[in-house]
């Protein structure tokens, strides 16, 4: 379980505007190049002197790579990285205001306390 | 020693600088009234005639990051820019341009570091909206310097709620012991109940407004001891996903003073969360957190 990698996934690609049109074009694609590419870079410190170690479970890698923002919820990342970065790819597609966010809603609405942890 | 003109809390919607700017069809039908909310809400700082502002709020993963994360964390720097590029796409917020009080962050760290709080520090701090909105709404020229103070609100593990009320009562007595003329009004913005990325998102209500209205009652009385009786790390999360941020109103009601009630109360109840509006007026009679240790 890397709830930290999934949240790091969702961070550096919400932040990056390029990433966010990439990862909606393809998802797998880009999924399996942040995973090889950028998991192991540490944000504040030059790329040479990256981490060895981090890897997503094949569950947290196949949700990125479908978009499956329930099962990211499932899998306890972080609800505002997911929320945010979902209605940048998805809001574009919806005519009423808050169509997207309302979907998102009733996707999960089979849920009750207590959610999924997002500790990391 | 300065003077705290003003003890401002409120909630910090983003969608309110959209919808208080557009005209025609894309003005939303409750824009007038939050409008009208506002400019009340605005008079009771500019009332109080302040010089400099104490902003408290919270980094929603902008540049504080799960790498290297702070509970407390104050800027002290000359300027800050504000707003991220994901709140310009996603609430149309504009980039903004602040002036720092260096020396004021300088004293509140320092100070508060020996007062018991080891508070991180930011020389380069890129202010988010939880800053921004309360500027919006309350000092839309943003012509006065601030000290950006963040907490965590956010990412797990969080400080319990009674160290945001000890903080706010810290930097109240803290500001009241500044060696300096000035106005300081202190403004915090935090969240009622509220969810975010959860099945009870963006509902026509707050997700729990039972909680609200309790909490709206607590703030307004300066009803620390129920706050604090009733208001766990565990349980705000059953009022929605996203309450911890009430705990910014904690440390707020910390900086008003135990038992301090609110001179002005307002609120607005909006589709997915309530809005609500507090400015208390110090007596030097209160003195709340002389005795404070």
């Amino acid at each position: 379980m890397s709830r930290y990698l999934l949240d790091k996934f969702l961070y550096t690609v919400d932040r990056d505007p390029d990433l966010v049109e990439l990862y909606r074009a393809d998802p797998r694609g880009t999924t399996l190049w942040w995973e090889a590419e950028r998991a192991n870079v540490i944000l504040n410190c030059p790329a040479a002197e990256r981490s060895t170690w981090l890897t997503f479970t094949d569950a947290e890698r196949e949700a990125l790579a479908t978009h499956d923002y329930v099962a990211l919820f499932e899998l306890g990342a972080h609800n505002f990285l997911v929320l945010t970065l979902f209605i940048a790819l998805f809001e574009r597609d919806y005519d009423e205001p808050l169509g997207f966010q309302l979907e998102f809603a009733r996707r999960l609405s089979h849920w009750r306390l207590p959610y999924p942890d997002i500790s990391t | 020693m300065a003077t705290v003109a003003a003890v401002i809390a409120s909630t910090h919607h983003p969608f309110y600088y959209r919808a208080s700017t557009s005209a025609g069809a894309g003005r939303p039908p409750f824009a007038d009234e939050w409008v009208a909310k506002i400019e009340a809400f605005r008079e009771t700082l500019t009332r109080a005639e302040p010089d400099v502002l104490v902003m408290v709020g919270s980094d929603h993963f902008h540049q504080l990051w799960l790498d290297n994360m702070p509970q407390f964390l104050i800027g002290k720097a000359p300027f800050y820019d504000a707003n991220f590029s994901n709140e310009e796409r996603e609430f149309g917020l504009p980039r903004m341009f602040l002036h720092g009080d260096e020396e004021l962050s300088a004293y509140l760290l320092r100070q508060g570091m020996d007062a018991g709080f080891d508070l991180a520090f930011s020389n380069e701090l890129r202010i988010d909206h939880s800053i921004t909105c309360p500027l919006i709404t309350l000092r839309p020229e943003a012509d006065l310097p601030i000290v950006p103070v963040y907490t965590n609100i956010f990412a797990p593990p969080m400080p319990q709620p009674k160290r945001f009320v000890e903080l706010g009562r810290t930097i109240r007595r803290l500001v009241e012991s500044w060696p300096s003329d000035k106005r300081v009004a202190i403004i915090g913005t935090g969240h009622l109940s509220l969810e975010l990325g959860g099945p009870r998102q963006f509902g026509p209500h707050g997700p729990d407004p039972e909680f609200d209205r309790r909490a709206v009652e607590w703030i307004a009385s300066g009803d620390l001891q129920s706050a604090l009786a009733e208001v766990s790390l565990e349980s705000l999360w059953l009022p929605g996903n996203a309450t911890h941020g009430f705990m910014d109103f904690m440390l707020m009601m910390g900086v008003a003073g135990d038992g301090s009630k609110a001179d002005y109360t307002d609120s607005l109840d909006l589709f997915h969360t309530m809005e609500a509006y507090f400015t208390w007026y110090p007596r030097p009679v209160l003195a709340p957190n002389a005795a404070t240790p």
